[in-house]
């Protein structure tokens, strides 16, 4: 049974790097990732942000709405947290 | 385990450290979006020097300085400031945070700013608050 276990995780493994095979090149510059808004990213983002921080002006900016997510899944965490852990328990 | 006293030499340190600890985590947050950092990187800083002060003096200490009631508003006042700057653009005619009519110099510059010191306050808020909760449970 062991085996049985090895060889479909060998195989799966083998099928996955297989997949990586044809995959573009590390910050390949044509590949499609790169293509689509990264450009506009890079070019225009000072002028249009007045940000020099490229990464703040992806992550406030243009991504803001996504940001709002963010900060709100982590105050959901904290109210959790309260809720379970703070306060005294009722006995059963 | 952290109700025990410790030594001299990490109450010193901690007492030296925790200064500079947070000056470097609000330089951290006021100047994210100019250099590397942010909201979230600089909160975490400015959280862990108070989980700092927890491990040198306990938590009673750190209560007494920053009260749980005061956690619990700074935890909602982040999320309630940036959710806020968005619906001021709004009220200024534009989408949600669209911080390009905001009435500044540099309004974009000016809307992320602040959109990082409420991500601040609620990141530093959050870990106190969960560190908190996991060391006094039960």
């Amino acid at each position: 049974m062991k085996f049985v276990h090895l060889i479909a995780t060998g195989v799966t493994g083998l099928l996955l790097v297989f997949g990586t095979v044809d995959m573009p090149e590390f910050g390949d510059p044509a590949s499609p990732a790169s293509r689509h808004v990264s450009p506009r990213y890079i070019e225009e983002s000072l002028a249009e942000t007045e940000v020099p921080n490229m990464v703040t002006a992806v992550l406030a900016d243009y991504r803001s709405y996504d940001t709002l997510g963010e900060t709100t899944v982590i105050f959901t965490a904290a109210l959790a947290c309260l809720l379970i852990l703070r306060g005294k328990r009722k006995e059963d | 385990m952290l109700e025990e006293q410790q030594s001299v030499i990490v109450k010193t340190v901690a007492r030296l450290l925790v200064p500079f600890i947070q000056l470097f985590g609000l330089y951290v947050i006021i100047h994210g979006h100019a250099s590397p950092g942010g909201g979230f990187q600089g909160g975490v800083i400015l959280g862990s020097s108070f989980i700092l002060l927890s491990i040198a003096y306990g938590i009673d200490e750190v209560k007494r300085r920053l009260p749980l009631a005061a956690l619990t508003v700074f935890t909602s006042l982040g999320v309630f400031l940036y959710a806020g700057i968005g619906m001021i653009c709004v009220l200024w005619g534009a989408n949600v945070l669209d911080y390009g009519v905001l009435p500044f110099e540099q309004p974009r510059s000016m809307g992320m700013l602040g959109i990082e010191i409420g991500v601040g306050i609620t990141v530093m808020a959050v870990i106190v608050s969960i560190f908190h909760d996991l060391i006094t449970f039960e």
